[in-house]
């Protein structure tokens, strides 16, 4: 492929990296060569580009963004003060993270986001499967936790804060409150939306309710209860980064707010890049550990 | 004869009629309520099943056929202990059925395997239910998936195996506990022609060798008939038996269910065992001179019989659906 014969003369680790990973690259055949170590070349030269290729796709749209960013308070459209160019946030990023500051806040966002995500998925997915194996409960209680759904977890931020302090405590709490809808709400679904089938089955071999609980209803729910989490995840990191601008001495989202008031405006931005990055990371593993839990349902 | 013995199935006056939802029921009560058998007078249901009167004998093959909505499947859940009859008895070997029992096993349309367990997870599932010890329900779920030729395909998932072996599974599953009856609610509906012929084959190959009480139902009169020792066809709503018609298919059949057949037909990569005339032609257990079942004459009179049957039957329940529409 032409992309391949360009980057025939690749350096020698990118290409051994293409072998290593020759197996999930696209293929591609190499240009054909009068010789058969052209031939090998051009071969070696399409993997690494086909490689190549891929990252390039997946990345184009971010690449395209940084280079926006680099470029416009450069060139005059923004002003510099208020949006420094990608090159110096990043030197702020690193001068952050090299003298601890960047360190100390994320571990200790991380700390109370993932106790207050951790606690919600511990209560929420349990009573969610209580909730919805119990039909009338589940009826008696869906508006009442459509409310609560619906109401933006940000506008109680006052209330917690009024009960419990400007402390860890609230800002935990109101992450686990947060995460508990997406979580409780998806797993009352899952268990309601169980295959009919499935369940006529379970009747026809006279398997005990426990037992149906067991085999059929727990693991029939593990996507959509995955789907809850992931969700979570998300609400955890945006709910904590805005406790974090009221009244806290250290986290992500105190980091971006102090930023903001000393104009430190590099390191506002390279905050906020850490928030998306540990955003972006969770994800990742929360998909990832979904994977595993249902790697019945795609092939491999 | 006059000491008949007690058949191993037997429907007794049996009736069923559902609470009909409110909106629904009183609109039908207004505009057709009288007119309309399947409603009772006082508007309060909808009676899916009357007077079912059917016995069926230890080890037969019976085939339920009946328009839509002639309450089919109601009938099997009865037999299932899924749902109970609001009037008569439902006999099994004698006893009235009370509830789901393991003596019973059913093969639903859609398959209804559970997608995180593999083939033979899937065939150990009643095997757990029953309490069968793990070893030995490994070795049973083998054993069965290789009686419906699915030799080497434990291990898949059901979304990596096509539908007609799904179903193999499904009927496995259903075998693996020992029932005495298999009840089979449309299982070969959601295949395509040539899967379903080879798993009706397959299926009387099974039936032949376990000698199992089957209750089958279909759409498909030729289902019926290339299937069913005795064909049952229900009446449109409400659901009576119209007539029982014995099958004969004369030497077609018997070559069938002697079960030469052709066997692996929809598996992908089971080779072409069944062009091969296994073992002893000489009785007719191969394909070899076979004449297709399904093309004799006797095959073509038992169809038109039941076509008969079913024709007026089908124009009233379309009759009623038409109705229900204009509502």
């Amino acid at each position: 492929m032409s992309a391949g014969a360009a980057l025939t003369d690749a350096p020698a680790p990118e290409t051994a990296a293409a072998e290593r990973h020759g197996g999930t690259a696209p293929r591609v055949t190499g240009p054909r060569g009068p010789g058969p170590a052209r031939r090998l070349l051009g071969l070696v030269g399409g993997l690494v580009g086909g490689l190549v290729g891929g990252v390039l796709r997946r990345t184009a749209a971010v690449l395209a963004l940084l280079a926006l960013w680099e470029a416009a308070p450069r060139l005059g459209f923004v002003d510099r003060i208020f949006l420094p160019p990608f090159s110096e946030v990043a030197v702020a990023w690193w001068e952050l993270l090299a003298d601890g500051q960047l360190l100390d806040d994320a571990r200790a966002s991380l700390v109370r986001s993932a106790t207050g995500f951790g606690l919600a998925v511990l209560v929420a997915v349990p009573l969610g499967l209580l909730i919805g194996w119990y039909r009338p409960v589940a009826e008696l209680l869906g508006p009442l936790l459509e409310v609560f759904r619906n109401t933006a977890a940000l506008a109680l931020l006052p209330v917690f804060v009024l009960l419990l302090g400007i402390g860890e405590t609230s800002k935990v709490s109101i992450v686990l409150y947060a995460c508990t809808w997406p979580v409780l709400l998806n797993t009352i679904s899952a268990v309601r939306t169980v295959d009919p089938t499935l369940l006529k089955l379970a009747r026809s071999v006279n398997l005990p309710p426990w037992r149906l609980f067991q085999r059929v209803i727990l693991p029939a729910s593990v996507p959509a209860v995955f789907t809850g989490i992931r969700l979570a995840g998300a609400v955890a990191i945006l709910v904590l980064v805005a406790a974090e601008m009221v009244g806290a001495k250290a986290g992500l989202g105190f980091l971006i707010n102090n930023s903001q008031f000393n104009f430190a405006i590099p390191q506002m931005y390279a905050g906020i890049l850490t928030v998306s990055l540990i955003g972006v990371a969770f994800n990742q593993l929360l998909v990832a550990l979904e994977r595993r839990f249902t790697s019945w349902r795609t092939s491999g | 004869m006059t000491t008949k013995p007690i058949p191993k199935i037997r429907f007794e006056r049996v009736g069923m009629t559902f609470p009909v939802r409110a909106p629904r029921g009183a609109r039908a009560r207004i505009s057709s309520g009288a007119r309309d058998p399947a409603r009772s007078p006082a508007g309060a249901g909808f009676t899916a099943l009357e007077d079912i009167e059917l016995d069926i004998a230890d080890g037969e093959f019976t085939v339920l056929v009946g328009p839509s909505g002639c309450g089919k499947s109601t009938l099997l859940d009865l037999l299932g202990g899924l749902a109970l009859p609001t009037s008569g008895r439902v006999l099994l070997d004698g006893e009235p059925v009370t509830g789901p029992g393991r003596d019973r096993g059913t093969v639903f349309q859609q398959y209804a395997l559970l997608p995180w367990r593999t083939a033979r997870g899937n065939v150990e599932f009643g095997l757990e239910a029953a309490g069968v010890p793990r070893r030995e329900r490994a070795e049973r779920a083998g054993e069965f998936l290789s009686l419906v030729g699915l030799d080497g395909f434990g291990d898949r998932h059901p979304h990596e195996l096509s539908g007609g072996m799904r179903q193999r599974v499904a009927i496995a599953r259903s075998l693996a506990y020992d029932p005495d009856v298999l009840l089979m609610d449309e299982p070969f509906g959601a295949l395509d022609a040539q899967t379903r012929e080879s798993l009706q084959d397959e299926l009387l190959r099974v039936w032949q060798r376990t000698r199992k009480t089957v209750v089958f139902i279909t759409h498909s009169i030729d289902e019926a008939v290339l299937l069913g020792q005795r064909v049952a066809v229900l009446t449109s709503r409400p659901g009576r038996v119209k007539e029982v018609v014995p099958i004969a298919l004369g030497d077609g059949r018997a070559d069938i269910r002697a079960g030469g057949g052709r066997a692996d037909n929809d598996l992908a990569g089971g080779g072409r065992s069944g062009d091969v005339p296994s073992g002893d032609d000489r009785t007719g257990g191969g394909r070899g001179g076979v004449e297709d079942p399904r093309s004799t004459p006797e095959f073509a009179r038992h169809r038109h019989r039941i076509w008969e049957l079913l024709h007026d039957e089908v124009s009233r329940a379309q009759e009623l659906e038409r109705e229900a529409v204009a509502l």
